[in-house]
């Protein structure tokens, strides 16, 4: 009986378990109202269904959840990554685009299935655009010493002005059919946009699991100055914490605006700043930085995108939607609060004493 | 750190070297980033009126009041909430919320007189409940307003989906009566323009000369301190998110009247603009430093700016954020520049 309880309470305080929690529960909502929404089906030899829909829809998200977690785990936070996003896929969108140089401009030309440039280089100009914010980002924290939520803002508010810069202010589409691949083609049946957030997990997981890094970052995150005087550059460790989340959200940004086929600089990732935060906080990751979990930060996405999908399912309007999120961001916070924590703890301490009462 | 020897090193400086020169220094380092953000706006707007010689018009001066009233109103309740070290991002949520909210009710064919003080109780009561969040169960100021943006959003939706009129004769009557100011031909702002230099006298007071103010600069500096001696915290920060909520209802309200409809999509992002106008009004993010001073000339110089490219017609929205991004980093410069300064003296 004791070596069970020790096992819950162990269970208890692991990150996945409130997140595994919540998500089952949802999952119980959708099994009992809307048993639908487990059907997957096979259409022109790939998976289809709404599990699907979720997991290609949160890709992006989870992408930007990876490298959000690394950078409040050094007790920072990113702002500006919907902005990378938006800078990200609108070069991508205008380096694609046919009709650039040609004096005049006919429809035809402009919705061929053609590209100005090699995909292999709009990929990496994407990838390369993204790193360089991030790498701007954490010049400004590390080297500038300005506080992350300020300097990161700063890109956040220019960097949609970048985008639309880039793309003229006009909403762009690609006709270019290779490129709709990330967010819509299919490996073995299951989304491109999965392989992608494997690759970028287990490459993420590797360096701060298998390497001394990730216990650096905690490290800063608990107690920056003290990391400096162990002999630890913090300096590099944030601003190398700041360039892979520019490069998480890169990667984001190409699957988004291959998603919609096309780039608009004004909305394309809009509010990601906030999910991602978001997700990393439902993974029970602090905002005040320290111990992290990717895992739990992954699992946090697809918990908001079940939800998401769920509430579509049920028929709520995606803008009213809002309020039922916020609804979800409050049930967290409440259990995720100390004075929660306590209260639970409390309770299945006093079971114990019971039990050892009656033993 | 800065922010924590300032109030030290400043008195005893004062005490050590009492000649003019290096008070004048004191006082110089003390209040350059206010100086330089008056600076910046003035310089800003002559560049502009040199450029474009209608900037030059002093109905352009009232034109900044007149279209940044909201952004101002917002700006002066974040303001407070920053120096206590917290953070506001629901106000623009809340401004759409007031304005779906008046619409439909206004709508439903209730008083206006009735409407106004029921759209500020719901401000401050949102603000409250945000101030209790974050001071009762410890969470970060920066997930629970979030929380409060989308929430307000999202209700501004399911009360309309669409944009809805407002018919209402008094709001018409607000929104449509031009008050002259005397001394200037022709020269006139409307009635909700007032608002918001009333609530920045009002704010003006209650920071420089009240408890509540002071004791708002104390959490900002340091909450342990503030607490351990003795002072009303938890009762301050609840007052300083209320006040915030007050702040964004009245902005909305001034909104509904200027724009006479109600729409959940209201003021997007306009709590960005707010937090760059109060960092470039020269308030650190830290908590414990800043005027709302600073925060008027921050936002005359968001509107600064964008009267430059309405006026320009040619460039495009977009440079009013790259505009605003570039100014905000110059500003954080300038203020790490003081602060070291500040340190080292």
């Amino acid at each position: 009986m004791k070596n069970n309880d020790a096992l819950f309470k162990r269970m208890r305080e692991s990150q996945l378990f409130w997140p595994l929690v919540a998500l089952a529960l949802i999952l119980l909502l959708d099994l009992i109202f809307a048993p639908g929404f487990f059907k997957i089906g096979i259409l022109d030899g790939h998976l289809y269904g709404n599990l699907i829909d979720v997991v290609n829809n949160a890709a992006p998200l989870m992408l930007v959840a990876i490298g959000m977690t690394l950078v409040i785990a050094t007790g920072g936070v990113d702002l500006s990554v919907g902005a990378v996003i938006a800078i990200s896929a609108a070069l991508g969108a205008v380096l694609i685009n046919p009709a650039l140089g040609n004096v005049l401009i006919e429809n035809k030309i402009l919705a061929a299935n053609t590209t100005n440039t090699p995909l292999p280089i709009v990929v990496l100009v994407n990838i390369v655009a993204g790193t360089l914010c991030g790498l701007w980002n954490g010049m400004l924290v590390s080297r500038g010493r300005i506080s992350p939520m300020v300097a990161t803002l700063i890109l956040m508010v220019a960097g949609r002005g970048i985008a639309q810069l880039i793309t003229n202010g006009q909403i762009m589409t690609v006709y270019y059919q290779p490129y709709w691949w990330f967010g819509n083609g299919f490996i073995l049946g299951l989304p491109v946009s999965i392989y992608i957030v494997a690759i970028i997990f287990i490459m993420a997981w590797l360096l701060v699991r298998k390497t001394a890094i990730g216990m650096f970052i905690e490290s800063v995150g608990i107690n920056s100055k003290a990391t400096y005087y162990s002999g630890i550059s913090e300096k590099n460790i944030k601003l190398f914490v700041y360039t892979f989340c520019g490069f998480c959200s890169a990667w984001a940004g190409l699957i988004l605006g291959s998603y919609i086929h096309g780039v608009d600089a004004n909305n394309i990732g809009l509010l990601y700043e906030l999910d991602a935060i978001l997700a990393v906080v439902i993974g029970g990751t602090l905002m005040s930085g320290g111990r992290f979990s990717l895992l739990a930060s992954v699992i946090g996405a697809l918990l908001i995108w079940t939800f998401t999908i769920t509430m579509y399912t049920f028929g709520v309007p995606a803008n009213a939607l809002l309020a039922g999120r916020a609804v979800l961001v409050l049930i967290v916070i409440i259990l995720y609060s100390d004075y929660t924590r306590r209260v639970i703890n409390k309770l299945s301490d006093q079971k114990g004493i019971k039990h050892g009462v009656s033993n | 750190m800065a922010s924590q020897t300032k109030p030290l090193s400043d008195s005893v400086m004062t005490v050590k070297r009492s000649d003019t020169v290096q008070r004048l220094k004191n006082f110089l380092i003390k209040n350059g980033p206010l100086a330089t953000t008056i600076v910046i706006f003035f310089v800003l707007y002559l560049i502009g009126s040199w450029l474009y010689p209608a900037m030059q018009k002093p109905q352009v001066v009232f034109n900044l009041f007149i279209n940044q009233a909201s952004l101002l109103l917002v700006s002066i309740g974040m303001t407070l909430v920053i120096i206590a070290k917290g953070i506001d991002l629901s106000v623009a949520g809340v401004i759409a919320l007031t304005t779906a909210a008046s619409a439909a009710l206004l709508a439903a064919g209730m008083s206006p007189f009735i409407v106004m003080p029921l759209m500020l109780v719901m401000g401050i009561t949102f603000g409250l409940a945000q101030g209790w969040l974050i001071h009762f169960f410890k969470v970060e100021p920066f997930i629970v307003t979030l929380m409060g943006l989308f929430f307000a959003r999202g209700m501004a939706y399911i009360i309309t989906l669409s944009s809805l009129t407002i018919n209402d004769p008094v709001y018409r009557f607000l929104a449509l009566t031009k008050v002259y100011i005397p001394f200037f031909e022709k020269v006139y702002v409307y009635i909700p323009t007032f608002v918001a230099p009333v609530m920045l006298l009002v704010t003006i007071y209650l920071s420089f000369f009240t408890q509540f103010g002071r004791t708002v600069y104390a959490i900002g500096n340091n909450e342990q301190s503030a607490l351990l001696m003795g002072l009303p915290v938890a009762r301050t920060k609840l007052l300083v998110y209320a006040f915030s909520g007050l702040c964004s209802a009245m902005a909305g309200i001034v909104w509904s009247v200027s724009l006479l409809s109600g729409y959940g999509g209201y003021a997007p992002g306009m709590e960005l603009d707010a937090i760059a106008s109060v960092v470039i009004g020269g308030t650190m993010l830290t908590g414990g430093i800043g005027t709302v001073i600073g925060t008027l000339f921050g936002v005359l110089i968001n509107g600064t700016i964008v009267s430059i490219l309405q006026f320009n017609g040619t460039l495009s929205s977009w440079w009013t954020r790259i505009g605003v991004g570039v100014l905000t980093l110059i500003f954080l410069g300038v203020q790490s520049l003081f602060y070291m300064r500040q340190k080292h003296s």
